[in-house]
């Protein structure tokens, strides 16, 4: 069976799937769910995901729910094909990975499902909820900014999974007004300038509606 | 003899969830104070441990590691001869058992404890530290915690814990806000069939019960 990726293209967490499928150079069929007809909580659908969440992946040997858990099944069922995600050490592959997910996803989601994503959908941006957020991922993103001036990658000296599970949002935020978070940040700018500038991410922009 | 440290109080929820980890891998370790009150956590010192500033902090004799569910996976991939072997999904090379802990472990950080560490703040640390507490906060995140519950309790239905047949991190993951959630208000996990077996089952586990006699202890 062929790989199905349930989902949105202007949904971040869709795009993370996407990504690390396209970093392995894995063809998939991307299925759009129609969250607005409620195609998310239709049985089919929550049999595949109890949460009634985008996005799902599915190949011949089962379904994996929750980006994260997605592109780590990825990475790991695919390590010797594309660029190897996973070669870091335990300790600072398994570190970032969580730091994405706990300390830097929750206020950069809130800024980006503002600014980039509600104009997409039909509904409108709260700005004070942006201008909030904006203060708060200050000191999250000068912890980044101190940690990228002695390390290439975030887990070492590859890029892995760690950086590639940050790409979605920031690419988002590099479409809105609030850029200058990482524009203003000598490393995390050129960090960020790195890994976007990869082919395989290039081929994921370029699908999206930002 | 312990080469590993815990950096952390046993009443902060993160550190305690490593500290299951550790006695479900009979994993020996020295915990060491970090003094909030007075700022510790964000020492010079403490922040090459930890640039975050935040408790747990980890460290063996190889490397240091922060983030409390990273640390536990750590420990899983780094000392898999030891203790319980099947934190993390199945025996070796079960793929699809390995991401189902992760998929239930990212369910648990992503859908599970926001609205469930807002609610512990709310009723056990607001009181305890002198904050009122904020009943619109209360009543949202009550409501966002239900929605969650309710679909763990289909899975559990269906399945003896959340990955599988198994005793995983992913369960693991919930002992610490789910130990502070029952004590204030039992009803939202106990009135739910599924999830108030499950629930029982996980905190009568041994290790768990060491975590929380280490919380009750004098903390000094």
């Amino acid at each position: 069976m062929a790989i199905k990726l349930h989902g949105q293209p202007w949904s971040n967490n869709t795009v993370r799937a996407m990504a690390v499928l396209n970093e392995k150079g894995l063809d998939y069929e991307l299925c759009p769910v129609d969250l607005r007809a409620g195609g998310h909580k239709k049985p089919e659908f929550l049999a595949l995901n109890a949460f009634g969440q985008i996005p799902v992946f599915q190949d011949g040997d089962g379904s994996v729910f929750e980006s994260r858990a997605i592109t780590r099944y990825v990475a790991t069922r695919y390590k010797e094909t594309g660029t190897d995600l996973l070669s870091a050490s335990s300790a600072a592959l398994e570190t970032w990975l969580q730091v994405e997910g706990s300390q830097f996803n929750p206020p950069m989601f809130r800024i980006i499902f503002e600014l980039g994503i509600k104009p997409l959908i039909g509904m409108s941006t709260n700005m004070s909820v942006v201008e909030n957020e904006s203060d708060k991922i200050g000191t999250v993103l000068d912890v980044y900014e101190a940690h990228l001036a002695k390390n290439k990658y975030l887990a070492g000296d590859e890029f892995t999974l760690a950086d590639l599970n940050h790409m979605p949002e920031i690419y988002i935020l590099s479409k809105s007004a609030k850029f200058d978070l990482i524009d203003s940040r000598p490393h995390l700018k050129a960090w960020w300038e790195d890994i976007s500038a990869r082919p395989a991410w290039e081929k994921t922009a370029v699908s999206l509606p930002f | 003899m312990a080469s590993v440290t815990v950096y952390g109080t046993p009443l902060s929820p993160a550190v305690s969830r490593v500290l299951a980890c550790l006695f479900e891998k009979d994993v020996d370790f020295k915990l060491a104070p970090v003094d909030m009150a007075k700022g510790q956590h964000k020492s010079p010192d403490f922040l090459k441990l930890q640039p975050f500033g935040q408790v747990p902090a980890f460290q063996d004799e190889l490397t240091t590691v922060f983030e409390s569910r990273a640390i536990c996976k750590y420990i899983c991939n780094n000392y898999p001869e030891k203790g319980n072997q099947t934190l993390m999904g199945g025996r070796d090379g079960d793929l699809l058992a390995q991401t189902s802990v992760d998929q239930w472990l990212e369910a648990e950080g992503q859908s599970f404890n926001p609205p469930s560490s807002a609610l512990v703040f709310q009723l056990a640390f607001a009181p305890m530290f002198g904050f009122k507490q904020d009943p619109a906060a209360i009543e949202q995140n009550e409501a966002k915690l239900a929605n969650v519950l309710d679909v763990y309790d289909r899975r559990l239905g269906e399945s003896k814990f959340l990955a599988g047949d198994d005793f995983t991190l992913a369960d693991l993951a919930h002992l610490p806000n789910g130990h502070i959630l029952v004590s204030k208000n039992e009803d939202l996990f106990m009135s739910r069939k599924n999830v108030g077996r499950w629930w029982e089952e996980i905190s009568a586990r041994p290790a768990w019960k060491k975590v929380v006699e280490m919380q009750n202890a004098p903390q000094g």
